[in-house]
């Protein structure tokens, strides 16, 4: 594959192939940033694809400002149909968030369609939900045994979300490769708009698509798996020995292709030495997803 | 463009319906045909242009400059644009609004905003009785929308109140509230009476209250509807909104009926 250079890192004439997702968006408050934060962690746990968990989902930032005033997080979900969305949605706020301690939940995305949220949960309240309109908002209060749970009614929904961006960082060890990942999705983690939903925003079994066994859909990339070398058509250059990826969604393909960049700024800064020797994208040959994030056109 | 505006003569000798004196019913006239209108009275029959002098405009925003305590059903029914009245007005003004935002820059009557359906509604000087409340045969009160009033209300404000927002920045008369079915009065003075008579539902700040009736329990009030709330109203009422700075006690009621409503009180 025909590569570019930076910093001594080869970059692959490759591109990140991508899809069309639905996305929301909510802000989740409480008391102490500590516990909006884990209201937000137990909503966002087992959210790494939509593969199994019908929705990818993340901490996208801390919120300087919050309706109620207090610390509070923004959390995206990313699915890959509204009526999936609305159910996930209904699930993960009303087990993990209306579940904990001091927590509130707020519309975290503007926009003309919407999806229910406290509008679905109030019946938790047995007749004791409170309806509360002030101009164009709608809030739900909820009692519960430390107080009231206030929920707006609804959040809003796009259409344009993009899921599936994707950096793959190929090493010359397990532990540059993990600390380079790590140093990148902490750069990629800030970019307003991206979640990279993976635990710690890395993955490391990265997939293809298909099985030869019939039931599965997905199956690992062999193509990429260091102890494969040799029985396979490998993808791996005779120094890499870890390759650990990162996958993006944004709420638009620019968001998206903004968190690449920083992710690929910060791989080639640290250099192949301490870093990763070689960064390359994943796709389908460019026939599945409609977005392509080319890394030639990243590079800064 | 500057506003359409209308200048009163002299001060009329009778009752006048203005209801007519619409932005989106004036923009489809032409100066003539607006001087033209008949204004509906008690007595003698009049025409719009025997009552003011016109000076055409944009008919976005209609000002009348001159009130009166005679002139009934200003912005009644209005459906968008600004209709401000330098001065005055009599009874049901803003009544039954659907949209668009009427500043009176004077004194209300009774029944102002009764039945108000959307839209913004202020009031620089004192509203009447039943501010935002019932009009008579009408089974609910205001509906949607917001109303401000930086004097003081007459007797039941927001009376069957069904939704939207309604502020008093000074004190209320006797029994704010009554028969409340949902949505929010802000009082930031004092109220007298049974404040939240008969409420079924819906929120009742007061600024200033001895104690609330028997059929009012006190019960628990969680912090951060307060918090929420205050922000929410900030930019209709900074007034309204340092009330919720105070600590507050709650009560539910009216137990004499269904009870789900609640009562904020500002402590002193």
């Amino acid at each position: 594959m025909p590569e570019l250079i930076r910093n001594g890192v080869r970059i692959d004439d490759s591109f990140a192939e991508a899809f069309d997702m639905r996305a929301t968006g909510l802000i989740i408050t409480a008391d102490t940033l500590h516990w909006a934060r884990q209201a937000a962690l137990s909503m966002t746990g087992f959210a790494t694809s939509i593969i199994a968990c019908g929705v990818e989902a993340g901490i996208d930032a801390e919120c300087d400002t919050t309706p109620d005033g207090r610390p509070g997080v923004r959390v995206l979900l990313f699915a890959g149909s509204t009526a999936e969305l609305q159910k996930q949605l209904q699930n993960r706020v009303g087990q993990c968030v209306l579940t904990s301690a001091g927590s509130a939940c707020y519309a975290g995305l503007e926009g003309a369609e919407r999806l229910k949220l406290g509008d679905a949960l109030r019946y938790f309240a047995d007749g004791w939900q409170i309806s509360k309109r002030v101009g164009e908002r709608h809030f739900w209060r909820l009692p519960v045994m430390d107080g009231e749970f206030i929920c707006e009614g609804t959040t809003g929904l796009t259409k344009s979300a993009v899921g599936g961006g994707n950096l793959l960082l190929l090493g010359a060890s397990r532990e540059a490769t993990l600390a380079t990942a790590e140093a990148a999705a902490h750069a990629m983690a800030r970019v307003p708009g991206a979640i990279l939903p993976f635990p710690g925003g890395i993955v490391r079994s990265g997939s293809k698509v298909g099985s030869k066994y019939k039931a599965m859909i997905a199956s690992t990339n062999h193509a990429y798996c260091p102890t494969l070398r040799g029985a396979v058509a490998s993808a791996l250059d005779p120094d890499i020995a870890s390759v650990l990826e990162i996958v993006i969604d944004g709420l638009s393909p620019e968001a998206v292709a903004e968190a690449m960049r920083v992710g690929l700024a910060t791989c080639i800064a640290r250099g192949p030495e301490q870093g990763v020797r070689r960064i390359g994208a994943g796709n389908y040959g460019g026939k599945l997803g409609r977005h392509h994030f080319h890394l030639k056109d990243l590079l800064a | 463009m500057s506003a359409l505006c209308l200048t009163l003569r002299e001060a009329p000798a009778q009752r006048l319906d203005l209801s007519m004196l619409l932005p989106e019913r004036l923009a489809a006239l032409s100066p003539a045909e607006i001087e033209r209108l008949p204004v509906q009275t008690t007595r003698r029959a009049m025409r719009l242009g025997d009552v003011f002098r016109l000076r055409p405009g944009d008919a976005k925003e209609v000002v009348i400059e001159g009130g009166s305590a005679r002139f009934d059903c200003v912005g009644a029914c209005m459906s968008g644009g600004v209709l401000r009245v330098i001065g005055a007005v009599g009874q049901r003004a803003g009544c039954e609004m659907l949209g668009g935002h009427l500043l009176i820059e004077g004194d209300a009557g009774p029944f102002a905003a009764a039945g108000l359906r959307d839209g913004v509604v202020e009031i620089a000087g004192d509203a009447g009785d039943y501010l935002g409340g019932t009009l008579p045969g009408e089974r609910t009160g205001m509906a949607g929308g917001s109303v401000r009033v930086r004097g003081s209300a007459g007797a039941r404000a927001g009376d069957r109140l069904r939704r939207g927002l309604i502020i008093v920045e000074g004190d209320a008369g006797a029994d704010p509230g009554s028969r409340m079915l949902a949505g929010t009065l802000m009082i930031c003075g004092s109220a007298s009476g049974l404040a939240g008579y008969l409420m079924r539902r819906g929120t009742l700040v007061i600024g200033q209250f001895a104690k609330p009736g028997e059929t009012f329990q006190p019960c628990g009030l969680d912090p951060v509807f307060p918090r929420l709330l205050r922000r929410l109203i900030a930019p209709y009422s900074a007034d309204a909104a340092a009330m919720l700075d105070a600590p507050l006690s709650r009560f539910m009621g009216d137990l004499a009926g269904l009870g789900k409503g609640e009562m904020l009180i500002a402590q002193s």
